[in-house]
């Protein structure tokens, strides 16, 4: 089974913006996204059980190059990396469009990502891939393994949790917690730096009109939460007793 | 006037409350909404709907939206879209619904935001980044409809009493757009309250140490009587809780009057997703923990003290 697996580079810390209130994203530390990891880690695993290849794709800044060391390290094969300048400040969609071109240049059998970016949470990106691609998806999976559909799935709901058959090729996105990823070796991490990384440029995807439908117009901080009383150990019980009987839910 | 859609979820339980606050958004800047339900149910959770405001809802009861995971509902959507031409669809900020959202983005080429907290109008909506520590207004271009995720409990649903307009949808999917299908679903039986209904929610964080410690909780949530317990994704993802205790950015929002967090230490993810509760009390041993300079009442100490002797206190008030 040939598996892509996203990645997004994250500011290492709370993000900070740039005077264009864009996340500032090049020149920052950076690194790869906790989130993309268990999906890395379940791509891994299948590949070891079940043969097949494993490709880290991922759209930034050239720093995004770090990120794709990481998950080559950790033991993807193979990385591609798309980055232009003309994608600064890409929404969605146009995120999707690229992910889905890149994607499309090496035949694969499933696309893992995480369920939502750790900087910005929008969670829609890797749907709207399969949907560009025309082919399925389940999002939020906690466990997958081959079966003769294709995969079987186990999906978190807030109720438990359903099971799904789903045809390949698909889209999957991976819940944190659901596998524990692993930490690169001394030997991966020096294996990574002879390991392909195809950086396609955005005519080779054929791509153009990739202009942002979203801009942000105004940024302001938020009312300052202010903070009460900090109090010790043996006063404590009583202090939360009394606010919850001024609450009157006692 | 401008045409807003709701796209309201349809749960085993009726419509899920989220699209109610939907159709209170909506009706800030129309005055007749239309909520588009699919799914066994649809037809029946009209009526609330009406109740809250749709003026039309197109309604399929069929059961291929729910054995199927987001792609019929893009479908039909993007048809009725076509014929219709709305200027907004509003999703709440949900798995099952983001996918839905998702899918029909990559049809008809919308703008797609996620994350708002409120709208002005079909282009124009405010989101909070970074924990809530960020405003920022975000102008959306491209075909219309624009798509719009809120973020629940973004305002209180406000009923007006009416009644909708049901207009049937037929369910026509082809086999190629149905994609993965549902073969076996589990529900956890759930005891007390909903999270997002309590008045008092205790949550708990990485410093339990591991599952056996929720149990004390519990027993502080019988204590006070109609509290909710949940978690932080710490403690979810170490498996200690199931995923519906999760409260956060990735999770559940809760608004109650009183929050109690135990060894939670007030991770950006989490906050978002708490930070509306009317009083906030912290518990943790980490005097450095952010959630205690935020919360009413922060309390530097070890929970497996505080949290067994607040529940005799409480029970010594009650006099039981």
């Amino acid at each position: 089974m040939n598996v892509v697996v996203c990645a997004k580079l994250v500011p290492t810390g709370t993000p900070t913006l740039g005077p264009d209130h864009l996340v500032q994203r090049s020149g920052v530390e950076g690194m790869l996204d906790p989130g993309d990891e268990y999906g890395l880690e379940l791509a891994l695993q299948l590949t070891e059980q079940h043969g097949g290849d494993v490709t880290v794709v991922s759209m930034g800044p050239e720093e995004a190059g770090q990120a794709l060391q990481r998950a080559l390290a950790m033991g993807a094969g193979r990385g591609m990396l798309v980055s232009d300048p003309a994608l600064r400040g890409a929404d969605a969609l146009v995120t999707a469009r690229v992910l889905a071109a890149a994607m499309a240049r090496y035949p694969f059998d499933l696309v893992v990502a995480g369920v939502e970016s750790t900087d910005g949470y929008t969670g829609t990106v890797p749907v709207t891939v399969a949907e560009i691609l025309g082919i399925a998806s389940v999002t939020a999976v906690r466990r997958l393994e081959p079966s003769d559909a294709g995969v079987r799935i186990e999906r978190m709901t807030e109720r438990g949790y359903d099971v799904y058959e789903c045809p390949l090729p698909a889209v999957v996105t991976v819940t944190a917690g659901s596998v524990e990823p692993r930490y690169p070796s001394l030997k991966g991490i020096m294996q990574a730096k002879q390991k392909p990384v195809d950086r396609p440029s955005l005519q080779d995807l054929g791509l153009s009109d990739l202009a942002a439908t979203q801009t942000v117009t105004a940024v302001t901080d938020a009312p300052a939460t202010s903070g009460g009383e900090v109090v010790q150990g043996d006063e404590a019980v009583g202090r939360i007793a009394d606010l919850l009987a001024e609450a009157k839910v006692i | 006037m401008a045409g807003a859609w709701v796209f309201a979820e349809i749960t085993p339980d009726g419509p899920h409350p989220a699209a109610f606050e939907l159709l209170t958004h909506a009706r800030s800047f129309d005055d007749d909404p239309t909520a588009i339900a699919l799914g066994p149910g649809a037809t029946e959770a009209a009526v609330e709907l009406g109740t809250h405001g749709a003026a039309t809802v197109y309604a399929s009861d069929d059961p291929v939206f729910t054995e199927h995971p987001g792609r019929p509902a893009a479908h039909v959507l993007a048809g009725l879209i076509e014929a219709q031409t709305p200027d907004v669809v509003l999703f709440a900020q949900t798995y099952d619904s983001r996918d839905v959202a998702g899918r029909l983005q990559g049809r008809i080429g919308s703008a797609l935001m996620g994350n708002a907290t409120s709208i002005a109008d079909p282009r124009h909506a405010r989101a909070e980044i970074f924990g809530g520590t960020k405003i920022v207004d975000v102008e959306l271009a491209g075909p219309s409809p624009t798509l719009i995720l809120l973020r629940p409990k973004s305002i209180a649903a406000e009923p007006t009493g009416g009644t909708a307009r049901v207009v049937p949808v037929d369910a026509d999917v082809p086999e190629d757009v149905r994609g993965a299908r549902v073969v076996e679903r589990h529900e956890e039986a759930a005891t007390g309250p909903r999270l997002e209904d309590a008045k008092v929610v205790l949550a708990g964080g990485r410093g339990l140490g591991g599952p056996d410690a929720f149990a004390m909780l519990d027993e502080l949530a019988s204590a006070i009587g109609g509290a909710a317990v949940g978690a932080s994704r710490a403690a979810v993802d170490a498996g200690w809780v199931p995923y519906s205790y999760q409260i956060g950015q990735t999770g559940k929002t809760v608004k109650p009057e009183v929050y109690l967090a135990a060894g939670i230490s007030g991770a950006l993810q989490h906050i978002v997703g708490m930070k509306g509760a009317k009083r906030i009390v912290a518990i943790n041993k980490d005097a450095d923990a952010p959630l205690l300079a935020m919360a009413d009442l922060g309390v530097v100490g070890d929970l497996f003290q505080v949290l067994p002797a607040l529940t005799e206190e409480i029970r010594r008030r009650k006099g039981s």
